[in-house]
């Protein structure tokens, strides 16, 4: 069973260490971790490592066990300019390396993480709290296919020529940014960097990236492992709070483009900041994503019905800390009773625990206040009179994992306008409800400030298309999931964001055109 | 109609000693209450000033914090739309954040807590009847948006909510 994509030629199924491998990953840091984070990273500018300006640094836990495992250098405003000095020190030679060259680059970067998957997959783990079953087989080999599939794209990419008459032609280049900002959220430290890295680099930008402040360092494990594939100032990390870092940045006068995932408020003020400077902006910004499943899911008891179990499950997903995460489960009432009876069976199912360990499926919430977050909303659904139906509390695993921030798989059955439909929790906390038929059905998935992602699920191939043209969402799997392939477009309606990231669309976001309007003709025009 | 002088926003104790503190280094203070994914759905603090309120925001209430400037809280038009019928306390709790909300270098997060608004509230919010809420069975009736009360600019408010 497929979790998410992957090459082909690698296995299904998670999990494919050496027959060596532990069931249970070491904590890195321990005796026969496969990974060791340094004690402190600094920032990184201009192809080294620099200490903060002004000297200070925070404490990075890992949401595992609460545990302090690395302190991060606090960037600020003059960070953040030296990294984009830097970036424009490198920009002109970066900038004019023929396609060919930054492909066979992306390449080799892809080429050092597959040999190091697993090692990443473990530093994600660690720094996120996400399953290693998830980071060996869905982050890492995504965003390793990532960086090869923009490598294809930069080397297919091709220009324009208008004729527009018989002496005068039209050529359209494609040209770089020059310095280009990037923020990116905790939900998939490594692969939410990739996806904005992979593009900004292939269409020969230099790059200024602040990492999110809960999950500064499995980045640099990354860093590391590539440093010595990409000419000093290209990349670019200063590392810190919003705050302090991220606004720098977003409001620099220097850079050409900024890039952000992250929620509503954040994302106005980076568009406000944008507006200041003139640049052009790509948001990611969330969602509350229906999943619809149609009667006929429960015509037999088959794979697909199977498949269709899965499909509502997967709300626990990353711990539902995934911005399309199918937190709306809309089921026809004519099957209600029965498959919502089959999906808790497969919710209990749901496996939780220690994330270093190969068997479980649902480890951490990635911080404190994510937690905290979490729990707020199951007190309002409760309130609003949402049935809890299994989960709705704290889960303490005991030992050293008692320090960690887990929630149990809760699901909910209420109306779609109570908070807990309309509000991303983040967490995974499904909100169930039924449908009459199919306007009904598209009526409340479309009930809703977002437009992301939806899943809809049927036999009927036709009812399968008109559902899915008919909800307002960027991204519809149809009789699937949270599959994250790269050139399958993904961006949002509404209030999600701007731009579509995962495509070669996206080095549109990140390249000017330049066009020469060339005459020629041997004679004047005849006006003067 | 009448003027409504109900709040429908509070502060707790441990979260307006936050703002005092983050009040003397940054001036007056604003929260604009966020959406979304990632440190979404968390009210966010800025200076007064930082972010730019509009025509689709709406003015929730401004928190009396002793001894600092009233704190007006905001929040999208269109999301106020599904928030309406509940009243929010601004909690602080451990945490770091990844918005530009002005707290998060103290390793602190402010939060939402809610509860629903009474009868009285709802009345008084231009909001119709009660939802049944142990039922389930009621749909939110009434659609007042933007009641006088809600965009009047300094709603009486305070301190000591108990969330």
């Amino acid at each position: 069973m497929t979790i998410i994509d992957r090459p082909e030629a690698e296995a299904a199924q998670p999990a494919a260490p050496a027959s060596s491998a532990p069931t249970v990953y070491a904590n890195p840091g321990t005796e026969g971790s496969i990974v060791t984070f340094k004690p402190r990273y600094d920032n990184y500018i201009g192809g080294r490592y620099v200490p903060p300006a002004n000297g200070q640094y925070f404490q990075n836990p890992t949401p595992i066990t609460g545990q302090v495992f690395t302190e991060i250098a606090r960037g600020t405003a003059a960070d953040v300019d030296a990294a984009v000095e830097a970036g424009w020190k490198a920009f002109d030679a970066w900038g004019k390396t023929s396609v060919a060259e930054r492909a066979v680059i992306l390449n080799k970067i892809a080429d050092r993480m597959e040999q190091n998957l697993e090692l990443l997959a473990v530093a994600e783990t660690w720094e996120n709290g996400k399953p290693v079953r998830e980071t060996l087989a869905a982050d890492i080999p995504l965003a390793i296919d990532h960086f090869r599939y923009f490598a294809g794209c930069i080397r297919a990419q091709e220009g324009g020529i208008s004729e527009l008459d018989h002496d005068t032609v039209a050529y359209h280049f494609h040209e770089p940014l020059g310095v280009v900002g990037q923020i990116i959220p905790w939900n998939f430290p490594i692969l939410m960097a990739v996806w904005k890295l992979a593009p900004a680099l292939a269409a020969g930008n230099c790059i200024v990236l602040k990492p999110a402040e809960q999950t500064p360092a499995s980045i640099h494990v990354w860093l590391e492992l590539i440093e010595d594939l990409l000419p000093p100032g290209v990349l670019n990390i200063v590392n810190g709070f919003g705050i302090e870092a991220g606004a720098p940045l977003a409001s620099h006068p220097n850079i050409r483009k900024i890039a952000f995932t992250g929620e509503t408020t954040t994302g106005r003020l980076i568009m406000q900041y944008a507006s200041e400077n003139l640049i052009p902006v790509t948001l990611e910004l969330g969602g509350k994503s229906p999943n619809v499943f149609f009667a006929d899911v429960a015509d037999e008891k088959d794979s697909f019905y199977d498949k269709a179990l899965e499909g509502f499950t997967f709300f626990a997903l990353n711990q539902g800390e995934v911005c399309t995460c199918p937190s709306r489960a809309l089921v026809q009432r004519s099957i209600y009773d029965g498959f919502v009876a089959d999906g808790l069976d497969r919710v209990a199912k749901v496996k939780q625990g220690n994330p270093l360990d190969l068997s479980t499926m649902i480890g951490a919430q990635a911080s404190n206040d994510q937690l905290e977050k979490i729990l707020s909303y199951m007190d309002i659904g409760k309130q609003e009179g949402a049935k809890l139906l299994t989960g709705g509390e704290r889960a303490d695993l005991g030992g050293e994992l008692s320090g960690g921030f887990y929630v149990q798989p809760t699901v909910f059955e209420g109306r779609n306008d109570m908070r807990i439909f309309q509000e991303e929790i983040f967490g995974p906390v499904l909100a169930l409800t039924s449908f009459d038929d199919y306007d009904d059905a598209i009526s409340i998935a479309n009930d809703t400030l977002y437009g992301l992602g939806a899943g809809v699920w049927s036999r009927n191939g036709s009812q399968l298309y008109r559902a899915g043209r008919a909800i307002q969402a960027g991204r519809v799997w149809s009789n699937t999931y949270h599959q994250y392939p790269a050139h399958a477009a993904f961006g949002g309606y509404k209030q999600s964001g701007i731009g579509r990231e995962n495509h070669r669309m996206m080095l549109d976001h990140y390249q000017q055109t330049k066009n020469l309007l060339v005459s020629y003709a041997d004679g004047p025009m005849g006006f003067f | 109609m009448p003027e409504a002088v109900l709040p429908r926003v509070a502060v707790t104790e441990a979260a307006a000693d936050m703002l005092r503190h983050l009040a003397a280094t940054n001036g007056p203070l604003m929260f604009h209450q966020s959406g979304g994914c990632c440190d979404g759905s968390s009210p966010m603090c800025y200076p007064v000033g930082m972010f730019r309120t509009g025509g689709s925001d709406v003015l929730l209430g401004a928190l009396e914090v002793e001894g600092i400037d009233p704190v007006e809280v905001y929040m999208s038009r269109s999301q106020f739309e599904y928030w309406k019928h509940t009243f929010l306390t601004i909690d602080i709790v451990d945490g770091r954040g990844s918005g530009f909300s002005i707290e998060a270098p103290e390793g602190k997060r402010f939060l939402i807590r809610s509860r629903l608004l009474d009868d009285a509230e709802l009345e008084a919010f231009g909001l119709g009847a009660p939802r049944i809420g142990a039922s389930g069975a009621a749909g939110l009736v009434g659609s007042g948006l933007a009641t006088p009360g809600l965009v009047a600019p300094r709603l009486a408010t305070h301190g000591g909510g108990d969330g």
